[in-house]
């Protein structure tokens, strides 16, 4: 029964339904976040001060592990995004759907390894001191 | 009374009848192919954009009013902000619209779940509107 309902699905079980779920989840999480962000960046309406102020706390470390985690849920999201296009668009995308999502989590990967380490650079070097 | 009557309300639309009365709007089309189209132009505005505030160059460390400052003296980077405000902020909506549609069982709390939504989204287009082509670097 559930190999038998599990063939030819792409939204049902497995890989396509995970992606999908992730995909909504990171959907809302950056959506509130762009909400935030624009009334943030609106404070150079009110004065330098003001918004100086404001960035500081994205400078501190726990906003600026935040925004690691903003950043792949973005990185996911557009790349997952990309494979959604291709599977509705590409007369081969819904046979290769399985393939994409495993592309997609390695270029994540790939991405995220050198863009995490040099958006925590400068924290981890005031929190612990500098390498070099 | 015969068992074989059956209740009037029941009814069986043709085969292939279209399931809705009145006018068919084509509106949920034009989302979906909005959200993909929007989606491929936002990957390269959005992914940009966040290499250069966070990745380079010592990311958001040196972000400050002056920085700002310097980027909308540009025009390109004006429109670039512009597009990408208008651009994620409908896609992102779409997509909020979409989901409280598929959760929200009842009909009032969808309406003003929506309601909700729109108004939030259309008070921050407008504000981040204002803001880029009403910036003065020497406020304050």
């Amino acid at each position: 029964m559930a190999t038998l309902t599990s063939v030819g699905t792409l939204y049902r079980g497995g890989e396509g339904m995970w992606t999908w779920v992730l995909h909504r989840v990171t959907g809302v999480a950056v959506f509130f976040f762009l909400l935030v962000h624009v009334l943030d960046t609106a404070l150079v309406r009110v004065s330098p001060e003001a918004y100086d102020l404001v960035i500081a706390s994205y400078k501190t470390p726990i906003v600026n592990l935040l925004e690691v985690g903003l950043v792949g849920a973005v990185l996911y999201h557009a790349f997952n995004g990309l494979r959604v296009v291709l599977i509705d668009f590409w007369s081969k995308g819904p046979r290769y759907q399985r393939q994409m999502t495993w592309a997609i989590a390695a270029v994540w990967l790939l991405l995220m390894v050198p863009g995490t380490f040099f958006m925590l650079k400068h924290t981890v070097e005031a929190m612990f001191g500098s390498t070099s | 009374m015969s068992t074989t009557s059956q209740p009037e309300s029941i009814s069986i639309a043709a085969p292939r009848s279209s399931n809705r009365t009145g006018q068919r709007s084509n509106f949920e089309l034009y989302s979906w192919l909005f959200m993909r189209i929007s989606g491929i132009v936002l990957i390269f505005l959005v992914l940009g954009h966040l290499f250069i505030m966070n990745i380079l160059d010592g990311g958001v460390q040196r972000i400050n009013f002056a920085f700002v400052a310097g980027r909308w003296s540009s025009p390109f980077w004006q429109v670039w902000d512009l597009l990408m405000l208008w651009l994620a902020m409908i896609h992102g909506t779409n997509g909020m619209r979409t989901i409280i549609n598929d959760y929200a069982e009842r009909d009032q709390t969808r309406f003003w779940l929506k309601m909700l939504l729109f108004t939030a989204a259309g008070f921050t287009i407008i504000l981040g509107t204002l803001v880029i082509f009403t910036f003065d670097p020497n406020i304050g």
